[in-house]
């Protein structure tokens, strides 16, 4: 049993009472004295060229402060990309100039134009309505393979094609994988959509800045996965503030899901504004305008093919892929739908030869970037998609074909790039279908089938890479950042400790976990532990929480911290106790001599560090306090199984989720509460994309989907419990606490599975279905029935 | 601008609003009472919440002015008088149904109506009454149990685990 507050224990939640009672602090809480309010007017067509602004009324209006244009941020930097993709001819990536405000054209429905701002927001509103904005409409670029094509209409005119970049990987291997195919007793091949989706977050983005002129002190409020990123990529690219001037604070935030890594333009705007102004500017999006602003997700066109040979082994998988990137590259955009998503294309399979090819495309949409999964979905719904459309192909069990092509020894070497350190998929497999009953299926259809229903069951493996990331390795990749994680541990005179994290919390419950891990280590209560985050001020530079990263990468950083803090107060506690520093030993919060009763408590030597009067100051400062910066030196790679067993009405096309299984593998655990939520929650958006979920565009580029009137987000009615089991455990050999990141499995490895179970249920009631592109809508599941 | 008086978590408040001021402004800006969330502007979220006399009511689907006088209860003045968690805000906790907690005083609040209403709901009835709220970081599976184990249901009876 662990200790309650110690590592393996479901210690709930300290962040909870706040959140409960209403004293959660989110940045649309805080409200700076003498604030003035932005209201973005923003692009209503998709592509155009802005002949003329006339806000000469606007600002004339009771309240009004100033309207910004384009003109004013003539002297700043445009929204920087942080990654960099070279493509197959050794051609780096084109990447046009993203503005702060709209320059001369509007590249997509939503793209910001100019800004009021005034005293209230209301104000600020009414005057926006009178704002006029001549623009010369001009055709959409929507369609992506018809984007490339030559003498097409450009988004960007500078750049000179709507290509961004042509990606092949690995492309030494492309003449070895066509003569592979060329070979193949058996190719199965399989053309789909992941479609676009919105992230979403409960909590719409919010910027608060203000400037102090006699300190020239900026400090921004805003509502990020990652402060410190933000800081550095407005500070020294959009509008060259050094970071000892520029303060930012991400405080309580309501969900981020990928959505709230980037550095937007409404953050610029308010700190840039603040100064002009001489007051505090405020923004607050609105639900509609986050489906016009938030950078969206997905959004791939792909044609896989799995070529086997004679017994069922796979020998090669080609693929071809056309990534959107919407209008401008959003800040981890390129990184995506390559090594995020090429690096996985191996699956849980010994799959000897693999070639992916990415296509980029400009569009005149809502730019695309990382949404829970990152590349990651994309790759593993092809995959397991394949796969099962392979096994009906042959004629064998889903089942068979996967454990006979597994990968079984670690590490593994897999051909795109990564070195799996462990799994056992068999493990997972065999859990999978121990905990949802598999063998009972066929009692449970005829169930179904006496009642006029189709029921079906269907199966995916997952592998993913996260705790992003080795520094040295994505540097080479093209990252224009590190992803190493920080923290400071800092033990106070009495004993009490905060922990300064460079990770953020936004839902995942760090200030309760993050203390058991520490609390574990040095053996006094959690409460005596406080977990700090979020303020660039205080928290040493970190990279932030996405990539499910935080305890991989950040948990490994305090591990570090600590482990100097108790070296060093073992030092202490050597001196006190008179004894040679290796013979000291800690448990439970005790330093003793090792086989004697003589010992020191633990605020016996955090007095000392600081009270320092009998203590070795020849040899060591005083102080409890220490730093540490960890580098991954390779990914962590949870893997899988997943089950979804639905039924399907035949008449209307309505697919209904009756049960999910997710058998995981995450290594060592910290808190298992929080890590089944976090599996609960990506089950849910994994569901909401295979079901419900889809970011629409009409022809012209007008998104359909700009509410929840009309995208469709998972309500409570639409699912299931979940059963959810973590008793697989392959512990990860490269970090201390042997873990593996949890928080984007769950949307990962759930889409495939959804769309093999109606698949699986339509082909078991005589319909002969290849494939339905998600959402699987009734509508589309109707037409998929019925030719 | 007018003034609106109305009985906020048991206090007699009043703040100046105009016609077209909601319910959920006058809450957050005009008495600071920042518990209740603006999740969306088309009333589908449910984040905003609150009892207004009794009824669980989406309080940006109000104008301040039109419930002047009622009683209102939002999230702050859910706790016990003691300052301790009520039953159903113990039960999120303890079933760890929020994470990142935007949604949270919505859900707390439109589950004290339901419990209010149905004592011992269904799983089913659950779902069905939190339709109007959504939350995107837990799936239900945990404001389901919570929601459950607060009416007093042994709910590794209802919940898979």
């Amino acid at each position: 049993m662990p200790k309650d507050g110690g590592i393996g224990a479901s210690t709930k939640r300290r962040e909870d009472i706040r959140f409960l009672t209403g004293k959660g602090r989110y940045t649309d809480d805080i409200n700076l004295r003498g604030q003035a309010y932005a209201h973005f007017v923003r692009s209503e067509v998709a592509h155009g060229r802005i002949k003329g602004i006339d806000f000469a009324a606007a600002e004339a209006m009771e309240g009004v402060v100033k309207v910004f244009t384009a003109a004013d941020f003539a002297g700043v930097g445009g929204i920087p990309c942080g990654w960099q993709i070279t493509d197959k001819h050794g051609k780096v990536m084109l990447e046009p100039k993203h503005p702060v405000l709209a320059d001369g054209k509007v590249r997509h429905v939503g793209d910001p134009i100019c800004v009021v701002v005034a005293d209230t927001y209301e104000q600020a509103r009414d005057a926006a309505e009178m704002i006029e904005i001549d623009i010369e409409e001009l055709p959409a670029v929507l369609d992506m393979k018809a984007a490339i094509e030559p003498g097409g209409t450009l988004v960007h005119e500078e750049i000179g094609s709507n290509l961004c970049f042509d990606w092949g990987f690995v492309e030494e291997n492309k003449a070895a994988v066509d003569e592979a195919f060329a070979k193949a007793a058996h190719v199965t091949t399989l053309e789909l959509v992941n479609n676009r989706l919105v992230a979403n977050p409960m909590e719409p983005r919010v910027a608060v800045a203000d400037f102090e002129s006699h300190s020239d002190q900026y400090t921004l409020y805003t509502t990020s996965q990652n402060p410190h990123v933000i800081r550095l990529l407005m500070g020294a690219f959009v509008l060259g503030i050094p970071e000892h001037k520029l303060r930012v604070v991400a405080p309580d935030v309501g969900g981020g899901f990928g959505s709230k890594i980037y550095h937007y333009a409404e953050e610029a705007f308010v700190t840039f504004a603040a100064k002009v102004v001489k007051r505090p500017v405020k923004w607050t999006s609105s639900r509609s305008e986050a489906f016009l602003s938030d950078a969206q997700g997905r959004d791939h066109v792909t044609k896989i093919e799995l070529a086997l040979d004679a017994e069922n082994n796979f020998t090669a998988i080609r693929t071809d892929t056309y990534a959107n990137m919407g209008a401008y590259l959003s800040t981890f955009a390129p990184a995506i739908p390559t090594w995020l998503h090429g690096t996985l294309m191996a699956g849980n399979y010994k799959t000897p030869l693999i070639y992916v090819n990415v296509k980029a495309v400009f569009t005149n949409t809502i730019p695309v970037d990382a949404y829970r999964g990152a590349g990651r979905p994309e790759a593993t719904f092809q995959l397991e998609r394949l796969v099962d459309k392979a096994a009906r192909e042959l004629g064998v069990d889903p089942v068979a074909l996967r454990r006979q092509n597994f990968i079984t020894e670690f590490p593994y070497q897999t051909p795109v790039a990564v070195v799996y350190d462990t799994g056992n998929y068999h493990a997972t497999m065999d859990k999978l279908l121990e905990i949802s009953d598999h063998a009972g299926f066929e009692a449970r259809r005829m169930e179904s089938a006496a009642r006029g229903k189709l029921r079906g069951f269907g199966i995916a493996h997952y592998i993913e890479a996260c705790g992003i990331a080795p520094s040295n390795l994505v540097g080479q990749l093209g990252a224009r950042a590190g992803l190493y994680e920080s923290a400071t541990v800092r033990v106070n005179a009495t004993g009490s400790i905060s922990v300064y994290t460079g990770s953020h919390s936004h839902g995942q419950g760090h200030e309760t976990s993050f203390a058991q891990v520490v609390a574990e280590m040095i053996g006094i209560d959690a409460a005596q532990i406080d977990i700090v985050h979020g303020d660039t001020s205080n928290t040493p530079m970190g990279m932030g929480t996405y990539g499910s990263r935080s305890l991989a990468v950040g948990g490994s950083a305090i591990v570090k911290a600590t482990n100097k803090i108790i070296n060093k107060a073992k030092k202490i506690a050597s001196h006190l106790l008179e004894a040679a520093e290796g013979d000291i030993e800690l448990k439970d919060g005790k330093f003793t001599v090792a086989g004697t009763d003589k010992s020191v408590d633990w605020v016996g030597v955090t007095l000392a560090a600081y009270v320092p009067h009998n203590y070795p100051l020849e040899s060591l400062e005083p102080g409890l306090e220490e730093t540490a910066f960890y580098d991954p030196s390779n990914f962590t790679y949870p893997s899988g199984a997943y089950g979804c067993e639905v039924e399907v009405d035949a008449d209307t096309g309505q697919v209904t989720v009756l049960a999910f299984s997710a058998a995981d593998d995450f290594g060592n655990i910290v808190n298992p509460m929080i890590v089944e939520g976090q599996v609960q929650g990506g089950l849910a958006q994994g569901i909401g994309q295979a079901l419900m979920e889809n970011c629409a565009y009409d022809e012209n580029g007008q998104l359909l989907s700009g509410s929840f009137m009309d995208y469709a987000m998972p309500r409570a009615t639409d699912l299931p419990m979940f059963n959810v089991d973590h008793s697989c455990v392959t512990p990860c050999t490269h970090n201390p606490l042997g873990v593996k990141g949890c928080g984007e499995a769950g949307a990962i490895g759930s889409p495939p599975a959804v769309v093999n179970a109606v698949i699986d249920a339509l082909i078991r009631g005589g319909h002969d279905v290849k494939h339905i592109d998600m959402p699987l809508t009734p509508s589309r599941v109707w037409a998929a029935i019925n030719g | 601008m007018t003034k609106v008086t109305m009985t906020v978590n048991g206090k007699t408040v009043s703040a100046m609003t105009e016609g077209r001021t909601l319910l959920s402004s006058y809450l957050r800006e005009g008495l600071g009472l920042t518990g209740t969330h603006i999740g969306c502007d088309t009333s589908q979220c449910g984040a905003c919440t609150v009892h207004v006399d009794g009824v669980a009511v989406k309080s940006c689907s109000v104008f301040a002015q039109d419930v002047a006088g009622a009683t209102v209860t939002t999230i702050e003045g859910m706790a016990n008088a003691d300052g301790s968690l009520s039953v159903i805000q113990q039960a999120f906790q303890d079933h760890h149904g929020l994470q990142c907690g935007y949604c949270t005083p919505g859900m707390v609040m439109a589950s004290a109506a339901l419990l209010a209403s149905n004592p011992s709901p269904t799983e089913g009835e659950v779902r069905h009454y939190l339709e109007g709220n959504i939350c995107r970081c837990t799936g239900y599976h945990n404001i389901v149990k919570a929601v459950l184990a607060a009416s007093g249901q042994d709910v590794a009876a209802v919940a898979a685990e």
